[in-house]
């Protein structure tokens, strides 16, 4: 245990039925420094977050906290606080039709009645101290995100906490209210405040943390201080992949790239969650949007089918001007899209294999031609056998059926449409080795039939498999467009780590 | 074995609510053999017509039915019930009077007129409780609360207080009997909107659009459905079945009563919907089980009546029929009973297994 380190966890495990959500984790935060907490999604860092601030209860290990002689001991959120451990979360948790003062000591005023004057002047000294842009009186709500996490931040600060926990504060807000965050940020560092930073942003996390813990399946890889860890490292650590054999890698298939005629194109396309970007594909063209999680490769595809508010940009699909604004007009277009939440924006949970499979393409014939029992039952029986979905008949409920016979049906639902130009947004997640294999296999032949096919999948090697281009998106930006002797695994991951190559 | 497996499947959700008409059936049986009587009688008019109790039921039971069969797709598409219908029904009733004494004399153009004057205005504040629904995501309960605590307060203002009488041959053959034909007009007007609703769902896709989105809006959307379009729809085709039943309540009575036309229609009708088996969070429907409700909470009050239970008490006993009912048909008994018949067909196996092949 260091000497100035103000928060030491020690052999942290915590199980849930079935998995291993912390296994024997270590992470120390010293006094002064922002510490970054850095894994892909199921890593292990929101457990270990909610072990610390009381939301779950550990398994095993020990946490000290500096001050406290023996172990603390955090069963609720109370206690946490109590001990000086403060959160921010990404989602602001304040009130936002009640002032800022208001806001800073609702829940920890004493005694019987409030003199709110004497906590406005309170809060008007915080404010200034941490040169926060707000004034007391005014609502909570008419202030900036920027300005209400801030806010969030004093209130934590006043309430003497030694640490500092920050979950993805940056997330919904612009270039200029991250560098006042920022800003913040540094002077609590000054003040001898650690604070625990979690963010998908790699450039962020270079440009104000000291220290990174790297969290991977429960457990831990390693603690480095930021000048040992370049970016391409830090994101071979949180893939789980070393660098040096990432070189070697086995080629399964034939891949197309496509003939000359470009079959989508969309010039400087926006939506509510995407940033404009460029994109073509050409017939019987594989490519991929690679990046980490929430790089916006999901967001850039669900702007292609339009399945957010299309904000700007022009598309052509197959050389003639279109507008695609929701999902109908992309279908009109010969676009098909596997959204990436199977359960979510996938399935109708209690409708058939059947009539899940014909929904697509019922659609498509429209409102008044419903197809025939016998040809839906015909498409229905075509697909089960075609995609080997194994399930008790066309009239069992798709919810019954595993993971990957699901999405097969849902794969099924797009094919039956004979799309051009299908969109496949991690196909291959949650299901089983031999499903997964399958259907890289089949986007290759469906690719040998002439369709086009955008394949989105975490796992780089099934996009090096399947993939003839890549592009690689990070902070929510196209950033490089990979072909050829570029697809190889190390050359990707630098790419999507950037800075020094 | 086969046989019967089938046919509890494509019964489902049918079941209970058949097992319980059959036991009301049963229980009228032993209790009053007479009460299944049907005479001919001669009314008012001097036509001879049938009556009885099974009658009775199934004509006192018909703009219930009618309502239902509207609730269910509303239910089905926002996964909430409108408890508005029974004040837009008023609404809809004044208007169609409005609209009868506007033309002067009844005929048959002048109650044509009325029926679509009146549809069409309850298509308007339908749509108005739809965009609230549907566009504006407000909970259906609370956004049909404003028709239902004010619409019949706005019926008042179409027609004033008067309760016009309307003394037609026309609205006699529509609320009563039509010369010549024994039974009453009201249960035609079910099995003609019933034979609507299956053409429209014949040659439409609204049944698998409408379950979609009570089910899963977000993939509905992703499929290119357009859920703010279907719950409209929705509450439109509940607005015509709602008119329908206004116009045969003022028929049947011969009078408009803006307090009591259709009153407390809606919770019977949601009531309906519940006891046929559709799930009221919304996603698949069938509308055969919301009839089938309608019809058995109207014989339930039938056999009270006829049993001499004071209308005060009446309400009383139907909840506690209504209750076993309801707690029968819920997922925890279904999955608890379905247990036990497994346990015992596996049990009885060998000999169920010697008659299916001798």
């Amino acid at each position: 245990m260091q000497n100035d380190a103000i928060l030491t966890m020690r052999g942290i495990t915590k199980t849930f039925p079935g998995t291993i959500a912390l296994n024997k984790v270590d992470f120390t935060l010293r006094k002064g420094e922002i510490h970054a907490l850095m894994g892909e999604n199921g890593a292990g860092k929101s457990t270990l977050i909610k072990v610390l601030t009381g939301v779950y209860e550990k398994d095993e290990g020990s946490i000290w906290v500096v001050g406290g002689e023996a172990e603390a001991h955090i069963h609720s959120p109370q206690d946490a606080q109590n001990i000086g451990i403060s959160t921010v979360y990404q989602e602001i948790t304040l009130c936002p039709n009640l002032t800022v003062a208001e806001n800073m000591f609702i829940g920890r005023t004493s005694g019987q009645t409030v003199n709110w004057k004497e906590y406005e002047s309170r809060a008007t000294a915080i404010l200034d101290n941490l040169g926060i842009p707000a004034r007391a009186k005014q609502q909570l709500g008419s202030c900036s995100l920027a300005v209400q996490q801030m806010v969030a931040i004093g209130r934590a600060v006043d309430m003497q906490c030694k640490v500092l926990i920050l979950d993805e504060p940056t997330s919904s807000l612009d270039d200029k209210e991250v560098a006042m965050l920022f800003k913040l940020m540094r002077e609590l560092k000054g003040r001898g405040v650690g604070i625990i930073f979690v963010t998908h942003f790699l450039e962020q996390v270079y440009e104000v943390c000291d220290r990174i813990t790297v969290l991977r399946n429960g457990e831990l890889v390693g603690e480095y201080a930021i000048e040992d860890l370049p970016q391409v490292e830090l994101v071979a650590k949180m893939m789980g992949k070393d660098l040096n054999d990432l070189e070697s890698l086995e080629q399964v298939g034939h891949k197309s790239a496509g003939a000359d005629e470009v079959v989508y194109e969309a010039e400087g396309l926006s939506s509510s969650e995407a940033r404009p970007f460029n994109f073509k594909i050409r017939r019987g063209e594989v490519n991929g949007f690679t990046g980490l999680l929430g790089s916006g490769r999901s967001e850039s595809v669900r702007a292609i089918f339009g399945a957010d508010r299309v904000t700007g940009g022009k598309v052509r699909v197959k050389g003639k001007d279109v507008k695609i604004t929701n999902p109908r007009e992309a279908m009109k277009n010969g676009i098909g899209y596997l959204p990436e939440d199977r359960k979510r924006d996938g399935i109708i949970a209690d409708l058939s294999v059947r009539e899940n499979i014909i929904l697509a393409l019922q659609v498509m014939k429209g409102f008044f031609h419903p197809m025939s029992k016998a040809q839906m039952r015909q498409f229905a029986d075509e697909y089960i056998k075609a995609l080997q979905i194994k399930t008790a008949s066309q009239d069992t409920p798709i919810k019954s059926l595993s993971g990957g016979n699901q999405q097969k049906v849902i794969l099924a639902r797009w094919l039956l449409t004979h799309p051009d130009y299908l969109i496949l947004d991690e196909p291959t997640r949650g299901i089983d080795v031999g499903t997964k294999l399958e259907i890289q296999r089949l986007v290759l032949k469906l690719a040998e039939e002439n369709m086009s096919v955008t394949f989105i999948s975490s796992e780089i090697e099934e996009m090096l498999r399947t993939c003839s281009r890549l592009i690689v998106m990070r902070d929510r930006k196209i950033v490089g467009e990979l072909t050829g002797d570029q697809l190889t695994q190390g050359y990707v991951m630098k790419t999507i780590a950037g800075g020094e190559q | 074995m086969l046989n019967r497996k089938k046919l509890t499947a494509r019964l489902g959700q049918l079941l209970i609510p058949l097992i319980a008409l059959a036991l009301l059936l049963l229980f009228n049986l032993l209790r009053d053999p007479g009460f299944f009587a049907i005479k001919v009688a001669e009314n008012s008019m001097g036509g001879k017509v049938l009556t009885g109790n099974l009658i009775s039921i199934i004509d006192s039971a018909s703009e219930l039915a009618i309502i239902a069969m509207g609730m269910t797709l509303v239910t089905a598409a926002c996964g909430g019930q409108d408890i508005s219908v029974g004040a837009v029904g008023a609404i809809s009733g004044a208007v169609f009077v409005k609209v009868l004494q506007g033309m002067g004399a009844i005929t048959g153009p002048s109650v044509l007129l009325g029926l679509v004057a009146c549809c069409l205005a309850t298509i308007c504040f339908k749509l108005f409780n739809g965009t609230l629904v549907a566009v504006f995501r407000i909970q259906p309960m609370i956004a049909t609360l404003i028709l239902y605590s004010c619409g019949r307060s706005i019926a008042y203002w179409i027609n004033g207080d008067a309760t016009p009488q309307l003394n037609s041959p026309i609205l006699s053959a529509i609320g009563m009997t039509i010369p010549g034909i024994p039974v009453p007009t009201p249960i035609f007007a079910v099995l003609l909107v019933g034979l609507l609703l299956a053409l429209v769902f014949r040659f439409t896709n609204i049944s698998l659009y409408t379950q979609s989105v009570g089910i899963n809006q977000g993939a509905a959307r992703l499929n290119g459905i357009n859920p703010t379009f279907i719950k409209l729809l929705s509450f439109v085709l509940l607005g015509v079945c709602v008119s329908v039943a206004s116009v045969i309540g003022i028929s049947r009575l011969g009078q408009l009563n803006h307090k009591t036309l259709l009153v407390d229609i809606e919770m019977d009708a949601i009531l309906a919907v519940a006891i046929g088996g559709n799930n009221l969070g919304g996603g698949k429907f069938k509308i055969s089980g919301s009839i089938l409700g309608a019809y058995i909470i109207q014989m339930l009050t039938t056999t009270l009546y006829a049993m001499n239970v004071s209308p005060v008490n009446v309400k009383a006993y139907k909840a506690i029929v209504i209750i076993i009912i309801v707690v029968a048909g819920s997922p925890v008994v279904k999955e608890k009973l379905a247990g036990l018949f497994r346990k015992k067909r596996s049990g009885g196996f060998p000999a169920a297994a010697k008659k299916g092949v001798g």
